[in-house]
């Protein structure tokens, strides 16, 4: 399925903290189509390709990469549906290692 | 003045058990020295393990022979980095850790090819007395290549400095002309334009500070036993803060399905965050196999734990503020390193997110770097990073109030982030308590008490910790006799097993004791995150809620049948007895239901499995009096009240000694404690001796206000309680000390030299003997 068409033309506000902006060409915040997390970051990969690397692993949420919907923490990662206008933050984890 | 209108003060709502201090269900175990610690495990046939660790901080391992340890009459098996599974590259959570790569988790276990810190296991040796184990330690043979360490993170990243690892990089994707790093991370967050918002602020302050690598504290040191059964599957016996996370780290290290392994916790003597990753359990299970399947129990000594296990980062941090002449804040700027030890996996994430959550601050920028060096790969400790980057940001609020001479509590009240406000980090809060904690420390009689005498000191400090919850399993058995069998999957540390019993307790109406609580193993109940984050009250309490209302909703059915009325017919009284609604002649106890179970239709057994995701954040104010010698520079803490928003305290008791232990940890991090290495990587105080941890003679009674700001996240309020009371501390003594004699020290911990010395230079200077507002 299309990247906006599941979504109804639903479009949220997400907001990438500043370590990320380096690959949306310093855009903070991007309005992009998507009724689940899974949408937005489809949508946010095919704009910026290489975020895919920063929050995707093995087809789910980077581990350590918390997502924020509507100041809620998301249990649900990935499926966690997004309505119209929410705000979606994707945030660093408490531990700050990185993996590799 | 105060523009806002708190959203609420104290929680009035009145509940049966909720609330009440009931005796703890382990208490008469734990008392009499009848609980079982994964020491305390004796099985037949087993072996005892010791472990070689290396002497240097930063060695390459050219060859090992053990051919003489292997044949000491005694020795049953021995150990090396070469026996452990070849791993692909892959990420595991290791929750409060974060992510880390498994190879490094491997490695951290027992060395490769290189050891990154001066105690990393280099080999291990299973013998039938653990004597004999020692001494085949010593008939070992390394050949090392030494390398030279690098021991402070910034030195780690300059040009030229040691290399730890050469795989690192602080950004993902990694970028193809990488230059080797000790930099394993790196992360900003920006808010608003700092630049425009420094030009608003009619007032700057910077600020530096350094803090040292300290230690959880926890009493009991590591131990675990493993048998590695006939058919392939292991059982492992130990003391953790997570049954399913030592069952699923030592999956990953040895490249075994979960299911083969069962994982049974013990009683825990302390964690704080320091048992949150395998040590010891990966090697006693290699070794059990070596045996052809003998049980090995390894047992670390103090000296080991210092030297071989996580203790918090190091830490240094600068920070500038701008604020407006009314004492708005402005503007704020903070760079922070944090010392990830041998392999990365510092708390730096938290401690960037926590820095300024507590303000409304429209322009802020923060850079947290994690940096390898060649100690101890660092481990949670309770609030993982904020303790540290609190100090920096409350420390530097102090100096902003001393420039604007405004009362410090006032700032923080006009500042303080509330329901709507927009973290730095981006989010908008929830329902908050933080202006609630301000309000009751200003109103405490601590802060109106006159603090009168040359070289005595008032500071106050807040603190921020945004809690975390995660999967959670709790199952509900009613017995025929009237009571419950409970099995959750959170080992308890702070008394969780009596608060998860009260939230049954509370929804059946029964009375406390009538809910026997047991810690399950990774067999006997379904997966539950770790003890940690502040979040087993929250998250495992809310499985047994939803547990017992799947009872309390099976009785209802059940009593529908004897009565053969519609279940919709029949209402649970609040005294745990049913009753037909418009038919007072049928009634019945939970006790007399229970009875009659079997025979009805079958056993009643409640489940509970969630995931809960709002988790309420916390806020803490810590108000400090103290009293400098003058002559020795020994600092005595003459008053000291810590307020929290707890949501809504299940035990009252528990969450009072939360924030006591909290302080105290505190206290002890601001004057006493420190990793003291020499210049090879060695520490020097490795042992209780040594390494200064408060004892009671050390404090004063710890004053406790519970402030109760619900959490509409959970079904009675709760808020993690845990982990907030260690943050304030150290700036709040800081910023005490500074109000006693008039200088700001910028280093951890400020001990009786390093205030003697500022004391003096004081006095040399400008004759300064107090800083009293």
């Amino acid at each position: 399925m299309a990247i906006g068409m599941a979504a109804g033309n639903k479009m949220a506000q997400v907001w990438l903290y500043a370590s990320l902006r380096q690959y949306t060409n310093g855009k903070t915040h991007l309005q992009v189509p998507g009724a689940t997390v899974r949408e937005l970051v489809q949508g946010l990969v095919e704009q910026h390709p290489p975020l895919e690397e920063a929050l995707v692993y093995e087809g789910d949420l980077m581990p350590g990469i918390a997502v924020v919907v509507d100041g809620v923490t998301s249990n649900l990662g990935m499926l966690e549906p997004v309505e119209e206008n929410s705000e979606v933050h994707f945030l660093p984890a408490i531990g700050g290692g990185s993996a590799f | 003045m105060l523009d806002y209108k708190p959203n609420m003060v104290l929680s009035q709502k009145e509940y049966q058990v909720i609330g009440t201090r009931p005796r703890r269900h382990d208490a008469l175990d734990k008392v009499t020295g009848f609980a079982r610690y994964s020491a305390d495990i004796h099985l037949p046939g087993m072996l005892h393990a010791r472990i070689l660790r290396s002497p240097y901080a930063h060695a390459r391992i050219k060859a090992i022979d053990t051919s003489k340890a292997q044949t000491l009459p005694g020795v049953k098996a021995v150990l090396t980095g070469k026996d452990f599974p070849k791993l692909e590259a892959r990420i595991a959570d290791t929750g409060e850790g974060g992510p880390a790569n498994v190879i490094f988790l491997s490695n951290n276990c027992m060395a490769q090819d290189k050891v990154v810190y001066r105690g990393h296991a280099i080999a291990a040796v299973a013998a039938t007395d653990p004597v004999i184990a020692e001494e085949a330690l010593s008939l070992i043979k390394v050949d090392y290549e030494v390398l030279p360490p690098v021991l402070d993170g910034r030195e780690a990243i300059k040009d030229g400095a040691p290399i730890l690892h050469e795989s690192l990089s602080p950004g993902r994707p990694r970028p193809a002309d990488q230059k080797p790093t000790n930099i394993a991370n790196r992360i900003e967050f920006k808010l608003g334009d700092l630049e425009e918002g420094f030009k608003q602020a009619d007032i700057v302050v910077e600020h530096e500070t350094h803090t040292k690598a300290v230690h959880q504290g926890y009493i009991e040191p590591q131990s675990a036993t493993v048998m590695w059964g006939k058919d392939n599957n292991l059982t492992i016996w130990s003391s953790s803060q997570g049954q399913f996370m030592v069952r699923d780290q030592t999956a990953s290290i040895l490249d075994m399905p979960v299911s083969r392994i069962k994982a049974i916790p013990m009683e825990i003597g302390g964690g704080f965050g320091g048992k949150l990753l395998v040590y010891l359990e990966p090697v006693a299970a290699l070794l059990s196999k070596k045996t052809g399947g003998l049980p090995v129990k390894v047992t670390i000594n103090r000296t080991e734990v210092f030297e071989g296990t996580g203790p918090t980062s190091g830490t240094h941090i600068k920070v500038k503020l701008g604020a407006t002449k009314e004492g708005r804040l402005v503007a704020a700027e903070a760079h922070l390193l944090y010392e990830a030890g041998g392999f990365p996996g510092s708390p730096v994430g938290g401690g960037a997110r926590c820095m300024m959550a507590g303000y409304d601050i429209p322009n802020a920028y923060i850079e947290g770097l994690d940096v390898v060096i060649n100690l101890p790969r660092s481990a949670a400790y309770r609030a993982p990073g904020s303790p540290a980057s609190a100090f920096a940001m409350e420390t530097a609020i102090d100096e902003l109030c001393r420039k604007l001479n405004m009362d410090p509590l006032e700032f923080r009240l006009l500042n303080a982030a509330k329901e709507g406000t927009r973290q730095v980090t981006g989010p908008v809060f929830s329902k908050i308590g933080f202006l609630e904690t301000l309000q009751a420390a200003k109103d405490h009689p601590h802060t109106h008490a006159k603090l009168s005498g040359p070289y005595r000191g008032r500071g106050i400090a807040s603190g921020y910790w945004p809690n975390a919850s995660g999967p959670a399993s709790a199952c509900a058995s009613v017995n025929s006799d009237g009571t419950i069998s409970l099995v959750e999957g959170s080992p308890d540390i702070g008394g969780t097993r009596t608060t998860a019993a009260m939230h049954v307790a509370e929804v059946l109406g029964l009375p406390v004791e009538k809910v026997k609580p047991t810690v399950g193993d990774t067999d006997s109940i379904g997966f539950t995150s770790l003890t940690g984050g502040s979040g087993v009250t929250y998250k495992t309490g809310i499985a047994c809620y939803e547990a017992a209302q799947d009872v309390k909703r099976q009785l209802i059915q059940r009593a529908s049948t004897i009565w053969n009325v519609q279940p919709g017919d029949v209402e649970y009284l609040k005294d745990g007895s049913l009753q037909h609604k418009s038919d007072p002649n049928l009634r019945m106890t939970f006790a007399q239901l229970a009875g009659r179970l079997n025979n009805t239709g079958g056993p009643i057994v409640g489940r509970g499995t969630v995931n809960p995701r709002q988790n309420g954040n916390a806020f803490a104010t810590h108000v400090v009096d103290l009293e400098v010698d003058p002559d020795t520079g020994k600092v005595t803490i003459l008053r000291y009240t810590a307020l929290q928003d707890a949501g809504k305290a299940i035990h009252p008791t528990y969450v009072e000694g939360q924030m006591q232990g909290g302080a105290v940890q505190g206290i002890g991090w601001a004057l006493n404690e420190e990793y003291f290495y020499n210049n090879e990587g060695r520490m020097m105080n490795a042992s209780f001796l040594d390494y200064r941890m408060p004892t009671s003679l050390d404090m004063p009674m710890i004053d406790t206000v519970i402030v109760e700001v619900e959490n509409p996240g959970h079904p009675f309020g709760v808020r993690g309680v845990g982990e907030v009371p260690i943050v304030p501390p150290m700036a709040a003594i800081n910023n005490a000390l500074y109000d006693a004699i008039g200088v700001r020290l910028n280093e951890l911990p400020m001990t009786p030299a390093k205030v003697l010395a500022a004391l003096k230079a004081a006095q040399s200077t400008n004759g300064h003997r107090n800083g009293r507002r």
